[in-house]
């Protein structure tokens, strides 16, 4: 038993927390979320020529470096700590993690070797707007028509759906119910009756849309996974993305401790630093250890993770291990970056310091993907019923 | 990253159930899933007995070096003992304080005289040891210390007066170890002294007291001119804070993973009363079982993380986490027993104050956030070594 990284997890983190402190700066941070696109082209060409960070967890023969979950994870949690805003999440946690769970051998040949060439950007469109994440959140319908298939509805909470250009798409048969009736389709974002609309949100860094498809013809060669039955697919690539967004929020719980010691250590009050009040340290100390037991959860669902893409022994905890860190984590983050807020005081509230971009975030990713209680309920199912 | 086993361990972790289910049997058999923290005083002598034929089997002080009598057994293989026995429902360690704490104090800062003495007392079951830290006046300020020891040159012998409080399992035991000042002008950690003492004799006298839940186990020890031979103090008059703390880290350990088995023991019996009585389908008591599984798991992960990290025996700062964790994690259990119970939560076993398991364990839990530091004084830990915040100010009168 070895649960810590190995040295090349430690350089790939180390890599990458360099690297991120120099490109996501404050600065950079604010001019990204200032624009509708939401990223700086020219640092994604860096992270996918420079870094080849998009091609980390796709396997070899379609250009990929092949590596594990949990090195994807050493980088997630930079990511977050540095509130990188890029495509990144929604290509390789969304799409990438689809296409390696239901595409068809062609799909992976065409759509990974784009991903990995860093030619390519692609989401995953399967929230409606009654605002669930199960099943029942796939409210598009799909009809068939000959060979072709054609997709109707409105989809929301599309993350970088304004921008992707691939869109990886659920959607249901008519009369379906639950997790009966669902389909899997890679389609092009241009395909005619695809309306794609920016929809501003709270959290500036991370960009959502909602998409209307209007009759889009697509062809079978379109459809992943098994017709009607894709949940079971679908799903897993769920569970992996709540391990993938959970590994953002352990780093953003870090960055706000981090943020919070260095400035409780030189504002002075009362004729010293606010860091020796013991209702300062107090908060401190809840905040690292909510940091460390997040860190705990997700390194594990981490290595769950990768045993579930690789068939290991563990492969069969994926559901539990994924809302384990995802519930812990989502409360987690938003509690530290709330204590966060509180600690700095009145400069916690401006605009200017940015404490509220985590707080924001923190928030975002919560609800995202399901928020503590879903993800809670999850695992009482497992126990209860 | 590598979440399993070895084959070799593998085999181990057999040889050990293997064990466990051809020895916990006959007089032993009721002693399966008692004792322990809530249950300390229930079978001390049929338990003192299972110490002994642990011993006979080789499982006790697995992790100490063979030469001490233990079994030098990896922190892997300790890791899986503790497993196997908990999942066994083997009964509390009667023995712990010894094997966990005396033991790897005196092989870290004994002399090879009190190595020789004392050790094979501990890996054979037969000398039971308690700690005698806490008083009236030094509780979580633990270098409070008003116990006095004064060297008797006529005698030869260390000469002990005062008093402990809080003691556990004091009157089962056989040994005590005491932090004393031997210097009378000293004051906080400076001038203490590490003694090792034998209980029954004349200067000392232990007196139970009563819990919360009813029953008693741990005491008031007072030392009036008790008596310690000379080469029984460990290190040098002086330095006994440098042992007392050294011996604190032991307390977090590998034991941690046999204790989270306990836990999902506990865990386990809620679960099964929630699906009886209909409360599993209250959302919010789902919620907070939810909430109890994804706490104890994490607990698990944290171990190992923490097990991973150890290479030397020294705990990285991370670890600093753990007993607030567990401890506040624990302590919600209780109250989840309760809320899942609901009113049959406050019928007795029996009369006048005979609780069931579950009570005595919401009763218990109480003090997990009090003994071993409390939870205020684990925060301040984290703080100040973890995260290196301000050392709280010394009031110097
Ligand atoms: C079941 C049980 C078993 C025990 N077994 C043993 C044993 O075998 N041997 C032994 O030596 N001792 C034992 N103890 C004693 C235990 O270690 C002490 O109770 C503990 O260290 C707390 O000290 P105290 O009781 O004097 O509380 P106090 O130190 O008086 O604390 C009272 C309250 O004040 C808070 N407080 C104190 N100082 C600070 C501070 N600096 N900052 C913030 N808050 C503070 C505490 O957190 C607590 O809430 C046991 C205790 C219990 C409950």
């Amino acid at each position: 038993m070895e649960f810590s990284f190995t040295e090349e997890q430690k350089m790939i983190r180390d890599t990458a927390q360099a690297f991120l402190a120099e490109v996501s700066s404050s600065n950079a941070i604010r001019s990204a979320m200032d624009t509708e696109q939401g990223f700086d082209p020219q640092i994604w060409q860096r992270i996918c020529e420079e870094m080849y960070w998009q091609a980390i967890h796709i396997p070899e023969e379609y250009g990929g470096m092949g590596l594990g979950y949990v090195d994807l994870v050493v980088m997630l949690e930079q990511m977050g700590r540095y509130l990188l805003c890029s495509p990144f999440f929604s290509t390789v946690c969304l799409a990438s993690n689809a296409l390696i769970v239901a595409g068809t051998d062609e799909q992976k040949q065409q759509y990974l070797t784009q991903i990995c060439e860093g030619s390519l950007t692609a989401t995953l469109a399967y929230t409606s707007k009654n605002g669930q994440w199960d099943a029942t959140a796939v409210q598009g319908i799909v009809t068939t028509q000959g060979d072709d298939y054609v997709l109707n509805g409105t989809y929301r909470y599309v993350l970088d759906g304004h921008t992707a250009q691939l869109l990886i798409v659920a959607a249901r048969s008519e009369g379906s119910e639950g997790e009966q009736g669902i389909s899997l389709f890679a389609i092009d974002a241009n395909t005619p009756g695809v309306k794609r609309t920016w929809l501003p949100t709270m959290d500036q860094t991370r960009k959502q849309a909602e998409i209307v498809f209007d009759n889009v013809r697509v062809s079978s060669s379109q459809l992943m996974g098994e017709a009607n039955n894709a949940w079971p697919q679908l799903n897993k690539v769920l569970q992996l993305a709540a391990i993938a967004i959970a590994a953002e929020q352990v780093g953003g719980s870090q960055q706000v401790l981090d943020l919070t010691l260095e400035y409780t250590k030189e504002r002075v009050q009362f004729g010293r630093p606010i860091a020796g009040f013991q209702a300062v340290k107090h908060q401190a100390a809840d905040m690292m250890l909510r940091t460390e037991v997040a860190r705990s959860a997700v390194y594990y669902a981490a290595c769950v993770a990768e045993e579930a893409l690789s068939g290991g022994l563990l492969a069969d905890e994926l559901g539990e291990a994924a809302s384990v860190a995802k519930s812990y984590c989502s409360e987690g983050y938003f509690k530290n970056a709330g204590d966060a807020l509180q600690l700095h005081g009145g400069v916690g509230f401006t605009w200017e310091y940015d404490v509220h971009l985590y707080f924001k975030r923190a928030k975002s990713s919560e609800l995202f993907l399901g928020d503590a209680a879903y993800h809670r309920e999850h695992v009482a199912t497992l126990l209860l019923d | 990253m590598k979440l399993s086993f070895s084959d070799e361990d593998e085999k181990f972790r057999a040889e050990v159930a293997l064990w466990l289910f051809e020895n916990l049997v006959g007089e032993f058999e009721q002693l399966k899933f008692r004792g322990g923290p809530g249950d300390e005083h229930m079978f001390p002598l049929e338990r003192k007995k299972w110490e002994q034929k642990l011993a006979q089997g080789g499982w006790t002080c697995i992790g100490w070096p063979k030469e001490y009598g233990g079994r030098g057994c990896s922190i892997e293989q300790q890791v899986i003992f503790n497993e196997e026995y908990a999942r066994a429902g083997a009964p509390g360690r009667v023995g712990h304080i010894g094997e966990g704490l005396a033991g790897p104090t005196l092989i870290a800062f004994g002399s090879e005289a009190q190595k020789q003495k004392y050790l094979p007392g501990i890996a054979a079951g037969t000398a039971l040891w308690c700690q005698g830290y806490s008083e009236p006046g030094a509780g979580s300020d633990l270098a409070n210390v008003n116990t006095k020891a004064h060297f008797d040159e006529a005698k030869g012998k260390w000469i002990i007066s005062g008093q402990k409080v809080w003691t556990s399992l004091a009157h089962e035991s056989d040994y005590i170890f005491v932090i004393a000042r031997t210097n009378p002008n000293s004051s906080a950690h400076k001038g203490l002294g590490f003694f090792l003492m034998k209980m029954d004799q004349p200067g000392i006298e232990v007196r139970g007291i009563r819990q919360l839940t009813g029953t008693s186990e741990f005491n008031e020890v007072f030392f009036d001119q008790a008596e310690c031979d000379a080469d029984d103090i460990v290190g040098q008059p002086g330095e006994g804070w440098a042992i007392a703390m050294g011996l604190l880290n032991f307390e977090r350990g590998v034991s941690t993973l046999g204790q989270q088995m306990q836990f999902q023991n506990e865990l386990n019996q809620i679960i099964d009363i929630a699906k009886a009585n209909g409360k599993s389908q209250n959302p919010t008591i789902r919620q907070r079982i939810a909430d109890a599984h994804i706490g104890l798991k994490i607990m698990r992960y944290n171990s190992m993380r923490m097990l991973s990290d150890t290479d030397d025996g020294g705990l990285q700062k991370e670890a600093l986490i753990y007993k607030l964790f567990w401890a506040t994690w624990h302590r919600d259990l209780g109250e989840l027993a309760m809320d899942v119970l609901g009113p049959e939560a406050e019928i007795l076993e029996s009369g006048p104050y005979t609780l069931t398991r579950l009570q005595a364990m919401y009763l218990f839990v109480r003090s997990d956030t009090i003994y071993g530091g409390t939870n205020e004084i684990q925060r301040n830990i984290i703080a100040e070594r973890g995260l290196g915040m301000p050392k709280e100010p010394k009031i110097t009168a």
